[in-house]
């Protein structure tokens, strides 16, 4: 400590001030011009066409006498009761499962997690009608196995079975996140008072993870009651809601009763939400950050028990996703079982396959590009920047989307910007409105992993830019986005992946032009073609797995290269 | 050494009348404060009473509900942060954990409009102060707890604020590294004349580094004056009880100098004539003989005594008291009786006895 006098101010005093004012305004303009941008955003991209389709409900005919009567109908009641049916099926099949699959990766030293992680991951990659081709190749009436089901897979079996491959990554991640929080002292008092394994399971580890059992409950009912893909293509006769409402808006332009059936999906939706907005908040921070982490001990028996069953479950899942892409290989399926490349040239159906498929690397991209840098910059300023009751009001619209689902979205969408009074209207159609629905449908999940990383970082790093007179744009630039890389990079995988898989909102949305791949494949299944449905949909899946272990690479290279200072 | 930079400018802080709540719950209340040019106040006091919401205010991170703040002459009551001319250490340091120590501590000059060559030479001279100059490359993460520190605090002191906030800066060292870098950052201070304000729980590290110490409690200012003040006279109860160890005594009235506690009374050199209160002493101003002396003798017993090191702490029953138990500290050099269980007399020296009328607990 010498040299004292050497410190010393500066003599432009004036000038410094000048620039400190204009970085003021740049800050000024920075957070509150990207969070009203934010808000207009969210109001015409989800709340107006929201409202738009509630309006739509009133054109029944016959007025609110019209809406009662079809409700009461006895069709429109067997309807809601094979949804009820088929949805309580899909989650007393998909959570149990997930649960043990959970419990084997966190909490077990089974061997291969990484892999068994990744298979169990992949149904996220492809359209969830992938399942259902898979599951006709199988058991359909050509089908390898078609003994297992001697009523046939078309139908009830048929839809749940498909649902459970499709939900089962959802479920899953829940349930991983919760099973890996776990304060080690609660194992070590239960254990130290003599508790046996059953014992400990029931007093420590299942009041810590029952609020994910049931949020990820929630999140498979509701997905699975407003998916209409995979009844689409396995369903047969059996009917069920989401099916109906699409069927009614595309196939009949009866688009008062799809809205009507549109708002009954959003109850289950809205129901769910509130429950797990409750739940959060009564659980608080149940394990405090400062919990060492639980680390299972080895034992044995369960661990071979627990590779067995998550063995049993990543094979399943791998022979549906093996299928698929097999029987898009497949000359003549079950005549002709010789290797063929003829169902991805999509002849036979007009050639719409590839300009589908250019299509969707284009959304995806698209929505990624532009997306991860909007929801990733809206996150960090609603984290670090306060703007009074822009702030609540943002909070709130963010948070709206995951209540939304994607066919009620989709229906919005049409009833609003497919309205001729709608100045917005010339947008309908085009690619540009399928990346603004994308953004929207996959807005809240992406900014809770911004948020979740950004709430990694210190505190006090904005506060100690403004003591230096940075302004926030810039410590955004130099320090966030660098620390936030890896996070960034998750979030611009998800949100490829999820455009390029996603049916629900998007099939509502395009024109000849502009078909996507995974609505191509709902076509081409529904006209008949299914080898050319499978082919589009293993296509899918092996770019949005490549495009995700790509990030994986770049991700785990970057951490390497900044391992410096990330120690 | 040839360069551009003046002087640091000293400049005094003034803290008028500041209000604030977070909703419904009150946190400062009419705080006020004078801190002179060149000089070090600690805002001290138990957790919640207020003093790092008020650090926060002084920086702009948090904006008052009422009050005003003076910098010299500038009022920056209404300023933005980037307005306000400080630097400050933060309990964690915040520094930039992708950046090297070296681009830390540039961070500030970037907009400053200096060529590059002045940039570079004022980190040096920064790193030089802080005796880092040696791993300028090196990444925060690589650094040990006190080396972050000086990092934080070259950064701070980077572009020559005129106020230097400190946000307990200790806390998150060991306790070895801490008792030498008080001092450190103490000389540093003095040396360099910056008006500094910093926030401590430890009264330890108050008493040690502050020129004066304003105590707080439930976002009050209970005492602004010099540690030694702060000890000797503590202004309220809860100064004596939160500065060092306390005796207390209950009297119920006072007259021509003495306080009257049942059937005992001692004299006091300042008390005014009144009603009940408490009388309060340090322990070390207790002394312990085996014979009465000329005033403010009392009969004890000694209940326990702890022996530690450099002195004895003795807990004694005051013979003529029920239940009234007081604590002495005494010198073991001094000590020359046997100090075993037995009666003793316990003198309280009216210079060291300080009454707080109507404080009765």
């Amino acid at each position: 400590m010498t040299s004292v006098q050497h410190i010393q101010a500066e003599p432009a005093q004036r000038k410094a001030l000048l620039k400190t004012a204009s970085a003021q305004q740049l800050d000024f303009l920075f957070t509150r011009g990207v969070k009203a941008l934010m808000v207009s955003f969210v109001v015409i991209g989800l709340a107006l066409p929201l409202i738009a389709m509630l309006g739509k409900v009133f054109d029944v005919e016959g007025g609110l006498n019209g809406v009662w009567q079809m409700l009461t109908s006895s069709r429109f009641m067997w309807l809601v009761g094979n949804s009820v049916k088929v949805s309580l099926s899909t989650v007393a099949l998909v959570v149990p499962t997930a649960y043990v699959f959970a419990y084997a990766l966190q909490r077990s030293w089974i061997p291969g997690k990484s892999l068994l992680r990744g298979i169990a991951l992949l149904p996220l990659m492809a359209p969830s009608m992938l399942s259902a081709i898979a599951l006709i190749y199988l058991f359909g009436n050509q089908g390898l196995l078609k003994a297992w089901f001697p009523d046939g897979i078309y139908g009830f079996s048929g839809i749940v079975l498909g649902q459970v491959f499709y939900n089962f990554p959802m479920a899953l991640m829940i349930l991983i996140s919760a099973l890996g929080m776990a304060d080690a002292r609660l194992y070590d008092a239960s254990v130290s008072m003599g508790a046996n394994h059953w014992k400990t399971f029931l007093n420590v580890t299942w009041p810590g993870t029952r609020y994910a059992v049931f949020a990820s409950s929630c999140l498979v009912f509701t997905q699975t009651i407003t998916n209409f893909g995979i009844p689409v293509v396995i369903g047969g006769d059996y009917q069920v809601l989401a099916m109906e409402a699409y069927k009614s808006v595309v196939g009949q332009q009866k688009f008062s009763e799809g809205a009507l059936i549109g708002s009954i999906l959003l109850v289950p939706a809205l129901i769910s939400f509130a429950v797990d907005l409750w739940m959060r908040k009564l659980r608080g921070s149940q394990v405090s950050s400062q919990a060492p982490t639980y680390v299972a001990p080895s034992n044995r028996l369960r661990d071979s028990i627990l590779l067995l069953a998550a063995a049993a479950v990543a094979i399943a899942l791998l022979s549906l996703v093996v299928m698929a892409v097999a029987a898009s290989l497949i000359n003549f399926w079950p005549y002709d079982l010789s290797f063929s490349l003829r169902h991805y040239d999509f002849e036979s159906s007009g050639g719409v396959g590839w300009l589908a498929y250019r299509n969707s690397l284009l959304l995806a991209s698209l929505t990624a590009v532009v997306g991860t840098p909007v929801i990733f910059t809206c996150a960090y300023l609603m984290e670090k920047t306060s703007s009074g009751w822009l702030d609540g009001l943002l909070r709130l619209l963010c948070m709206l989307p995951m209540a939304v689902p994607g066919l009620v979205m989709g229906l919005g969408y049409v009833f609003f910007f497919n309205s001729p009074s709608n100045p917005l209207n010339g947008m309908y159609g085009g690619i540009g409105l399928m990346v603004v629905c994308c953004i929207m449908r996959f807005l809240t999940p992406a900014q809770m992993t911004a948020t979740t990383a950004l709430r990694q970082l210190n505190e006090e790093i904005e506060a100690a830019s403004l003591s230096l007179k940075v302004p926030l744009l810039t410590t955004y630039r130099r320090v966030t986005l660098p620390i936030c890389l890896p996070a960034l990079l998750e979030v611009f995988r998800y949100l490829f992946v999820s455009s390029m898989t996603s049916v629900s909102a998007l099939i509502f949305l395009y024109s000849p032009d502009t078909i996507l791949a995974a609505v191509a494949v709902l076509n081409l299944d529904d006209s008949g073609n299914i080898g050319a449905s499978a082919a589009l949909s293993s296509l899918i899946l092996l770019t949005s797995a490549a495009i995700s272990l790509m990030l994986y690479g770049l991700s785990r290279g970057l951490l390497r290269h900044t391992q410096l200072w990330r120690a | 050494m040839a360069s551009s930079f003046s002087q640091i400018s000293t400049i005094p802080l003034s803290i008028h009348n500041i209000g604030k709540s977070f909703g419904k719950q009150s946190v400062l209340s009419d705080v006020s404060l004078d801190v002179n040019a060149g000089e070090l106040v600690c805002l001290l006091g138990p957790s919640g009473c207020g003093k790092t919401t008020l650090l926060r205010i002084i920086a702009g991170l948090e904006k008052q509900d009422s009050g005003r703040l003076m910098m010299g002459p500038r009022d920056i009551s209404r300023a933005h942060p980037q307005d306000r001319d400080y630097g400050i250490l933060f309990q964690s340091y915040a520094l930039f954990p992708n950046l090297t120590v070296a681009q830390n501590i540039s961070y500030g000059l970037s907009t400053r409009n200096l060529l590059r060559s002045e940039m570079r030479e004022r980190t040096e001279q920064m790193l030089e102060l802080v005796g880092l100059s040696a791993i300028a490359n090196k990444y925060p993460g690589q650094l040990s707890g006190g080396q972050q520190q000086r990092v934080g605090l070259a950064r701070a002191l980077a572009p020559s604020p005129s106020l230097l906030l400190l946000d307990e800066p200790m806390s998150a060292l060991d306790a070895k590294v801490r008792e030498h870098l008080r001092h450190e950052l103490r000389s540093l201070q003095k040396n360099l004349g910056i008006t500094t304000v910093m926030v401590t729980h430890d009264q330890d590290e108050a008493m040690v580094m502050a020129d004066r110490i304003a105590l707080m409690n439930q976002g009050r200012i209970e005492q602004f004056d010099t540690p030694e003040n702060i000890y000797r006279n503590p202004a309220t109860p809860f100064v004596a009880n939160f500065i060092g160890q306390a005796n207390w005594l209950d009297y119920q009235s006072t007259s021509q100098g003495k306080a009257h506690l049942g059937p005992l009374s001692l004299s006091l050199d300042n008390i005014p004539d009144g009603g009940p209160g408490r009388l309060f002493c340090r322990p070390e101003a207790l002394r312990v003989d085996n014979l009465p002396q000329a005033s403010n003798s009392i009969a004890a017993q000694i209940v326990d005594k702890l022996f530690l090191g450099n002195r004895y702490r003795l807990t004694v029953a005051l013979e003529q008291l029920e239940d009234q138990h007081l604590v002495a500290e005494i010198s073991t050099d001094l000590t020359a009786m046997p100090l075993n269980t037995g009666r003793i007399w316990l003198t309280l020296p009216s210079h060291s006895l300080q009454a707080f009328p109507g404080a009765a607990a």
